[in-house]
């Protein structure tokens, strides 16, 4: 098993497997209710019962990790989602119409998207919805689109010019099936390193935007949201800003190391560059 | 070289009449009638119709999408619903501060990624470079934010060296104001210098397995001066990229920090422009920030035809 032996790999993945494993379990039990103030208990520093403290309402920490996590990872994984489901096909359609008008409107309507940071979106789409977990789903997943477009249309124009492709056409096989049947499943491992990428990427946006009020809004806990709430008491309290900042930390960094891992093992053609 | 340089030029209007289409679009839509919600619900019509005609909302979309271009052509961007106030001037003061705190940030990541990577490309696979890579590694996964806050129990509460937040004012003195704007500048630039080292290393190692390095090596060159004399050079065309790349993110970056250490910058005034509906402020930063984005491309772009002659023939 060559997944095992990536360290990088094996690395990322027990970082991401404890962030998505505590989101699961957080469905089912967390150690405290996340909901249920204990003003009497606030601000307390970790102990064997509180194990990362309480926060300024005397909720337990680790328990809002727990829940946040869930919060970091669905908007994440649906952002995503949405910038395969769009961007794929959108990129797949440009390569099997090279340099035609189809072509040219998709990749300059991605430059427009790509001239605008997800922060802008989710500003833009703030001021007129207002600030939801939503709201940055849509500015994330909109931010994703091309990402995955231009990879998909890069990967998959070189694929076009390769004799396999050539065979299928002289099959009889029109560009959906054969963007659908052979390019697609040629570029899978692209997408899924991509993938990685862009998840954790989300984490880090989900988390900024959150934090500038954008996302996820109260009850729901999110971390970047609770590092915000943190921030005026983190002089005597410091340990309301490390927990959640180190959730974020490490879930990005084990998803990082896991596409770093992935990369190597999807695309060998990479490894040379990064050795 | 001109015609592409023509050429790009056109692509750089068309890209900006886009975009403010798309803002102005996006915005407009917004349920709600800025007059009505300024004056409140008790408001009379005919006051409320009078206000509209102040803030030139009794004309049709159409027409003020088009007052609203050829305003920022001539440099007019409205007047700012709630202070009643040009746009333009509000605008003007907060760049004074987003500006020099991305060209800042961007110049300290420049100069802590130049030298790793270079460092990491020149030994690499050696526990330097993977102490470096590891460092970049960690430094691409904190949030510039939780790290500015960091910063700020280290650096102005334990250590009391900086303010914990605020701006002085230019008028305060120069030095004063780059110390106010030094930990915010460190915290946008460490996850930049972390990608800008990775690229810089990686560029670096692919252009010395190029045959050109062998023959620089075959006719008598070391490994060291090969790469300082033919490399380095040769390496710059995706470093640049990023740097161009981080330019137009560190300005939209320099929005959260801004938050962190209470600066008032653009960030601060697209936050206090949503909150109080001032929607031509919001649309306003927004186009700026966009234009700063696609400027940044296109000057890139021309540099790189200007490098790799190349390059020209593609658009």
């Amino acid at each position: 098993m060559a997944f095992l032996k990536n360290r990088s790999f094996m690395i990322g993945a027990f970082l991401a497997t404890i962030f998505i494993g505590a989101a699961l379990v957080s469905f089912l039990w967390t150690p405290f209710d996340v909901t249920k103030l204990d003003i009497a208990h606030k601000l307390q520093t970790p102990s064997a019962l509180h194990w990362f403290g309480t926060d300024h309402f005397g909720r337990d920490i680790f328990s809002m990790i727990m829940v946040g996590a869930r919060t970091s990872i669905a908007v994440a994984v649906v952002a995503v989602g949405i910038g395969i489901i769009l961007g794929v096909p959108l990129g797949l359609a440009a390569a099997a119409r090279k340099d035609s008008l189809l072509d040219e409107v998709i990749m300059r309507t991605n430059d427009l998207v790509f001239a605008f940071p997800a922060l802008l979106i989710a500003i833009m789409i703030t001021a007129v919805f207002g600030p939801s977990a939503t709201n940055a789903i849509i500015a994330i997943g909109i931010f994703n689109i091309p990402v995955f477009a231009r990879l998909t249309r890069g990967s998959a124009l070189t694929l076009w010019t390769r004799d396999f492709i050539l065979s299928a056409r002289v099959a009889g096989k029109n560009a959906v099936r054969i963007s659908i049947e052979h390019i697609l499943p040629n570029i899978l491992n692209l997408l899924i390193v991509q993938g990685s990428i862009q998840f954790s990427l989300g984490i880090l946006a989900e988390a900024g935007l959150s934090y500038v009020g954008l996302g996820a809004q109260p009850p729901i806990p999110s971390w970047g949201r609770m590092l915000a709430e943190s921030q005026t008491m983190i002089s005597f309290a410091p340990h309301l800003a490390i927990f959640p900042g180190m959730a974020i930390v490490l879930t990005v960094l084990g998803l990082n190391l896991m596409g770093d891992g992935l990369r190597d093992l999807l695309d060998p053609r990479l490894r040379r560059s990064r050795t | 070289m001109l015609r592409y340089s023509l050429k790009r030029l056109l692509s750089l209007g068309l890209s900006l009449l886009a975009a403010s289409a798309v803002i102005f679009l996006a915005i407009e839509v917004v349920p709600g009638d800025p007059a009505s919600y300024m004056l409140g619900i008790n408001a009379q019509p005919d006051t409320v119709a009078a206000l509209r005609a102040e803030l030139g909302l009794n004309v049709s979309a159409f027409e003020r999408y088009i007052t609203w271009v050829s305003g920022m052509l001539t440099g007019d961007f409205g007047t700012s619903y709630t202070y009643r106030t040009p746009v333009v001037d509000m605008i003007g003061d907060r760049i004074m501060i987003s500006l020099p705190l991305a060209i800042y940030a961007l110049t300290l990541s420049t100069l802590i990624a130049f030298p790793a990577g270079i460092l990491a490309a020149s030994k690499r696979g050696s526990a330097t470079d993977v102490s470096i890579m590891g460092a970049t590694q960690l430094g691409v996964a904190i949030p510039n934010f939780w790290f500015a806050m960091l910063l700020v129990v280290f650096f102005a509460i334990n250590l009391r060296w900086f303010s914990a937040g605020g701006f002085p004012g230019w008028d305060k003195g120069f030095f004063i104001s780059m110390k106010a704007l030094t930990l915010p500048a460190i915290s946008l630039a460490l996850p930049q210098a972390s990608i800008l080292a990775r690229v810089m290393r990686s560029a670096l190692i692919d252009t010395m397995d190029e045959d050109f390095i062998r023959t620089a090596r075959a006719k008598g060159l070391s490994r060291r001066q090969a790469m300082w004399r033919h490399a380095l050079r040769n390496a710059m065309i995706p470093v640049l990229t990023i740097i161009g790349l981080q330019f137009s993110f560190l300005m939209a970056g320099a929005i959260i920090i801004e938050n962190v250490f209470f600066l008032p910058g653009l960030g601060r005034l697209v936050f206090q422009s949503i909150s109080q509906r001032d929607l031509i402020v919001v649309e306003s930063v927004v186009m700026l920030l966009v234009f700063a984005v696609v400027l940044v491309t296109f000057i890139v772009d021309i540099a790189y035809a200007a490098v790799d002659p190349r390059l020209r023939g593609r658009s």
